[in-house]
């Protein structure tokens, strides 16, 4: 990430397949356009009802597992820190909704499970990983708050926000050829805690 | 005591949330200087927010946490007046955004909009001796990091973990290989052997107050953390989960006496975003630290 903004990839929203299945595990991407935070209470929502207010949105977009500090300024709303959650709580959602919105990425922190891993193959989505933590920067490459669902119904962090980024920074874990950073890395510390534990 | 205490609490709640502590941004400086490639550039992200969030008052991480108070008071203090100054202070700080409405109602789902509710804020008080005397511990635990927490109970067959020092040692290991990158690695593990359920939980969560140089005031266990930071971070976890020699920064451990039938051993897992302060105020003296 550091060494190199120049062999960062450009992404622009709304992608297309040919862009998505071009990524591979390792690339840094650097994202611009219009994209939504989801979370716990979204993925349920957008999993039993049809989305319509997101719809148009994550076609060919993004969905970021977040939940932002935001501001309000007069009539308009300032993200303040917004990074990356955990991810793995919506390993039972997100296949079902790669496919039936037909979501491109899913930016998020930690990795996903086998479903996902299989959606991204079928139908041609990433898993973008966003460093946990790195709120104030990630929330800088929020230019402008496009609008928000259900923020009475879910609450400030598990609302639905439309935001523009631009240059939002991440890393491909998960491609759309099968392969998974996060599988390989609990390959390879299982393996040296079965050494550490026999030579105890 | 008076209002001034309110406006106290308020910086001490803005210190907290977005100045990573000096002893940790050091100790993550350092292990960025060990790394190269992507466990290096990541670590280098994770110091540019901390100085961002620092410059600007800006919390470092949108996770806010729990807020977990530790209070030594002098017996003229009212513990209902820190109380009440920390929760005015706390409900002022979500307003100014320091601090995301984190309090939610487990069975409506609501959100109580200012970090009020029930058991939230979560207040630890010591009585001690001397006049106007009040130091606080403030320590924000973020909840990705606090789901990685687990605690065993020996013997565990599925561990070959027995009720000794090599038991213990095969469930740290073990946490800190489930956690993999989820807690936002690079962590830091508190542990508590022994006592019963909740105690040890406490245990786990004290120990997390302590400086990242310090040593364990008991040599065997301070020798005992050491190993165990070696071998957790040849793991090869690494910042974040994409591989790396730094998984953690350092495992802190406590003990508590326990019941002949119970041996547990409990972990929390403090992500790489430590954020914990302290305000000392004696008189009219008020230092932060």
């Amino acid at each position: 990430m550091r060494h190199g903004r120049e062999k960062m990839k450009k992404i622009q929203l709304p992608s297309s397949e040919e862009v998505i299945r071009d990524l591979r595990v390792g690339d840094e991407v650097g994202i611009s356009g219009v994209m939504i935070t989801a979370r716990d209470a979204a993925h349920k929502y957008m999993t039993e009802q049809d989305a319509l207010e997101v719809r148009e949105i994550i076609k060919n977009g993004m969905i970021y597992h977040c939940g932002p500090i935001v501001a309000r300024d007069g009539d308009q709303w300032r993200f303040v820190a917004a990074g990356p959650t955990t991810s793995k709580r919506e390993e039972p959602y997100e296949a079902g909704i790669i496919e039936r919105y037909g979501v491109r990425a899913i930016i998020g922190k930690g990795g996903m499970g086998e479903k996902t891993l299989e959606a991204c193959g079928k139908h041609g989505a990433v898993y973008l990983h966003a460093i946990g933590g790195l709120a104030v920067i990630l929330a800088k490459s929020v230019r402008r708050v496009v609008d928000v669902h259900k923020l009475e119904e879910f609450g400030v962090p598990e609302a639905m926000w439309v935001i523009e980024v631009e240059n939002f920074p991440a890393v491909v874990t998960m491609d759309s050829h099968g392969k998974s950073l996060h599988a390989e890395i609990l390959d390879k510390s299982s393996r040296r805690l079965a050494e550490l534990s026999a030579s105890m | 005591m008076d209002e001034k205490l309110n406006q106290r609490f308020l910086e001490l709640v803005r210190l907290a949330a977005c100045e990573l502590a000096p002893d940790v941004e050091h100790a993550l400086a350092a292990a960025r200087d060990a790394e190269e490639g992507r466990a290096r550039s990541t670590l280098d992200w994770m110091l540019k927010n901390a100085a961002e969030g620092g410059h600007n008052s800006l919390p470092i991480c949108q996770d806010t946490g729990t807020l977990i108070f530790y209070v030594d008071h002098s017996p003229d203090i009212l513990t209902a007046e820190i109380e009440r100054a920390a929760c005015e202070a706390v409900a002022e700080a979500t307003r100014r955004s320091y601090l995301r409405p984190n309090a939610v109602d487990p069975i409506s789902g609501k959100n109580s909009g200012d970090n009020i509710g029930r058991g939230s804020p979560y207040f630890h008080f010591n009585q001690t001796v001397g006049h106007e005397q009040l130091r606080v511990r403030l320590m924000l635990k973020g909840g990705g990091s606090e789901n990685c927490g687990i605690q065993y109970s020996l013997p565990d067959g599925s561990l070959h973990a027995g009720r000794d020092l090599q038991g213990v040692k095969r469930c740290i290991l073990d946490s800190a290989f489930r956690a993999q990158g989820f807690g936002c690695a690079p962590g830091t593990l508190g542990v508590g052997v022994g006592g019963d359920r909740g105690s040890s939980y406490i245990e786990s969560k004290e120990q997390l107050f302590r400086s990242q140089g310090e040593p364990n005031p008991d040599k065997e266990l301070d020798a005992l953390e050491r190993e165990l930071t070696e071998k957790i971070n040849s793991l090869g976890i690494g910042p974040m989960g994409f591989g790396g020699k730094t998984t953690v920064l350092g495992v802190k451990i406590g003990l508590r006496h326990r019941l002949p039938a119970c041996y547990f051993v409990t972990i929390s897992y403090m992500c790489w975003a430590y954020r914990r302060r302290s305000m000392t105020i004696k008189g009219d003296e008020v230092v932060y630290a």
